[in-house]
């Protein structure tokens, strides 16, 4: 009987297209650090990898920019895009697939007409205002596919603020009414890969994690796998030693700037974000946004564009206050008031005591606890 | 120890009322929220930038927060100790129910006379060993405040490190309330609780001249004056 493509496993494809034991070990090494493992897992995950059958892939996108598909089409770690594109089998992703109307649809269909067959992975926000009318392909509104793709998908991960936690659409006042994955089907399997755009390190590596262990990787309370969210920007940051030292930019271009000192003035969200974006870097490990010289914004927090706002501010504007009234001039004209108004008092008191001196007789003791 | 209001007979000129576990955490939380301010302020708006050529330089955010965590741990020190005698251990004085005068009728006959001396509706002050009615529900205000910054404090501190302790008890708030808010509402509550510092210290200062008990000098002492004459007057009344 003649293979077919899913008959084969992953180590029998990488061989035929002719990529070297050396660079699927340099692969499996970099995914067993990138999941933070030990580094004799390397073996584990090349034996796991080699034998895996191509998992089916299909790739949604709803209100989304495509960014988390330009993150996947710039992957160029150790041979990842050749892992993701050709061997694990997407087999339907509207972006890049040569296919288009009925036959896209029909690609979908099968790909995912066994049910709990395939992986799932999904960008871009869901909208359930209106009926869910403000994203429709192919006549079906993102609700409709996404609680049947999703609710019969192996497990669903999710590429992306936006389908993990309807970033960027649902900034107030959430015009669409969209919502993450999680929220649009509830109780189904979503591992969330926060991001604006995600790294797709991260991807690779919760699949690789999944073809070695058999299951999805261990997640915070935001369903954010703990190898890639587990820390905060600011604990892994390259321009740390200049917090501890105190050494801020305190202006754009400035000397502190210009040295790579720490941007905590300028508003970067490393202290209230969980990415690991220092570590695994961005454009062939090149650069990040920090290192670039540009505060991170939290992309990848639950909201984010609503809380981690102000962009260039260290704290949020003080809800029914103007934007300029920091919450320290708040303070500040809080503590001013009542200084002020206890001077006075204290003013008024000596004046009643001079007006209307206090007479002992004048004094009663009330407390009984004195008898 | 503790001397209690029943052995006063109306002799006595002075009162034995706040005891040791009040006199000293009232003066560790004074220095621990001046430091704890101070540091937690230049935490969040690093205002002065230390030369790293100074001795301290290299690590001066880091000394800061060292200083501010170690403070915080005493401050929290500090509140249990006060729990445990407001509760367990202490005198009538040290006890949670002058927190809450407003729960009794009389309570809150005490709560209206305070207003009014402080309105100047009502000339004479009242005359208490403990807290006044008014004073005791401000510490009540105060004390939630406290155990609200304690607990933004420690959630905070928790996310530096999933998994820690801190970050065991506090996650689960961050359902509730974003990491960044957190932040900003542990910022006000420094500002609430120096507005009160200012209100409490000028309370103390008006009510030790109206009511010349020695009210200052009680808190590093423990002893405030009745006035036994008067006093014999109004149990003859």
């Amino acid at each position: 009987m003649c293979k077919t493509p899913l008959d084969h496993t992953l180590g029998e494809i990488l061989t035929r297209k002719g990529i070297s034991r050396r660079s699927f070990m340099k692969f499996c090494g970099a995914m067993t650090a990138a999941l933070a493992l030990p580094a004799h897992y390397t073996e584990r995950v090349a034996a796991a990898v080699s034998a895996a059958k191509k998992p089916v892939l299909v790739w949604l996108e709803f209100q989304d920019c495509a960014g988390n598909t330009e993150s996947l089409l710039r992957a160029s770690s150790p041979t990842a895009a050749e892992i993701i594109l050709d061997v694990l089998s997407v087999d339907y992703h509207e972006t890049i697939m040569a296919a288009a109307g009925h036959q896209a649809e029909a690609a979908l269909k099968q790909a995912t007409a066994e049910k709990g067959s395939y992986l799932v992975v999904v960008e871009g926000s869901i909208p359930t205002k209106d009926g869910g009318i403000y994203c429709t392909i192919g006549g079906r509104t993102a609700l409709d596919i996404a609680q049947e793709i999703c609710g019969n998908a192996l497990a669903t991960i999710t590429c992306g603020t936006c389908s993990a936690y309807c970033g960027l659409p649902a900034a107030a006042p959430n015009p669409t009414g969209a919502v993450g994955v999680t929220d649009a089907v509830p109780g189904i399997t979503v591992i969330n890969l926060p991001g604006c755009p995600m790294n797709v390190v991260n991807l690779t590596a919760t699949i690789v994690h999944y073809l070695t262990f058999g299951e999805l990787p261990p997640t915070d309370q935001f369903g954010r796998p703990f190898f890639a969210y587990g820390s905060k920007i600011h604990n892994d940051c390259e321009r740390r030693p200049h917090f501890d030292a105190g050494q801020f930019v305190e202006e754009w271009g400035d000397g502190g700037h210009r040295a790579g000192w720490c941007l905590y003035k300028m508003g970067c969200k490393g202290p209230a974000t969980y990415h690991n974006c220092a570590l695994v870097r961005w454009n062939e490990e090149t650069s990040w946004p920090i290192h670039a010289g540009h505060g991170c914004v939290g992309c990848s927090e639950p909201n984010f564009w609503d809380t981690m706002t102000p962009i260039y501010r260290r704290l949020p504007k003080v809800p029914g206050f103007g934007i300029e009234a920091t919450a320290d001039k708040i303070g500040l004209g809080v503590a001013a008031t009542v200084g002020g108004a206890f001077a006075l008092h204290g003013v008024a008191s000596a004046v009643r005591a001079k007006v209307q001196p206090l007479q002992k007789s004048q004094i009663i003791v009330d407390e009984e606890d004195a008898s | 120890m503790a001397v209690s209001g029943k052995t006063i007979t109306g002799q006595t000129g002075r009162i034995y009322v706040w005891e040791i576990p009040v006199r000293l955490t009232h003066w560790i939380n004074v220095l621990a929220i001046v430091v704890l301010s101070f540091t937690g302020y230049y935490i969040g708006n690093p205002y002065v930038s230390a030369s790293p050529r100074e001795w301290f330089g290299a690590y001066f955010m880091g000394t800061i927060r060292f200083v501010h965590f170690t403070a915080a741990y005493i401050f929290i020190g500090s509140i249990a100790l006060r729990t445990y005698w407001g509760f367990i251990g202490g005198n009538q004085w040290a006890s949670w129910r002058a927190l809450i005068p407003f729960i009794t009728p009389e309570g809150r006959g005490k709560l209206k006379h305070a207003l009014q001396y402080y309105t100047f509706l009502r000339r004479e002050p009242p005359v208490i060993l403990g807290h006044n009615a008014l004073a005791g529900f401000t510490y009540a205000l105060i004390v939630l405040l406290y155990f609200l910054q304690i607990f933004t404090g420690g959630a905070l501190y928790g996310t530096v490190e999933p998994g820690s302790f801190w970050w065991t008890l506090t996650h689960w708030v961050f359902n509730i309330v974003s990491l960044q808010h957190l932040r900003l509402i542990h910022h006000l509550i420094m500002w609430f609780l120096i507005a009160f510092a200012l209100q409490h210290v000028y309370s103390a200062f008006l009510v030790d001249v109206e009511e010349a008990n020695g009210l200052l000098s009680s808190i590093f002492s423990g002893w405030k004056f009745i006035i036994p004459d008067k006093h014999r007057k109004d149990k003859a009344e």
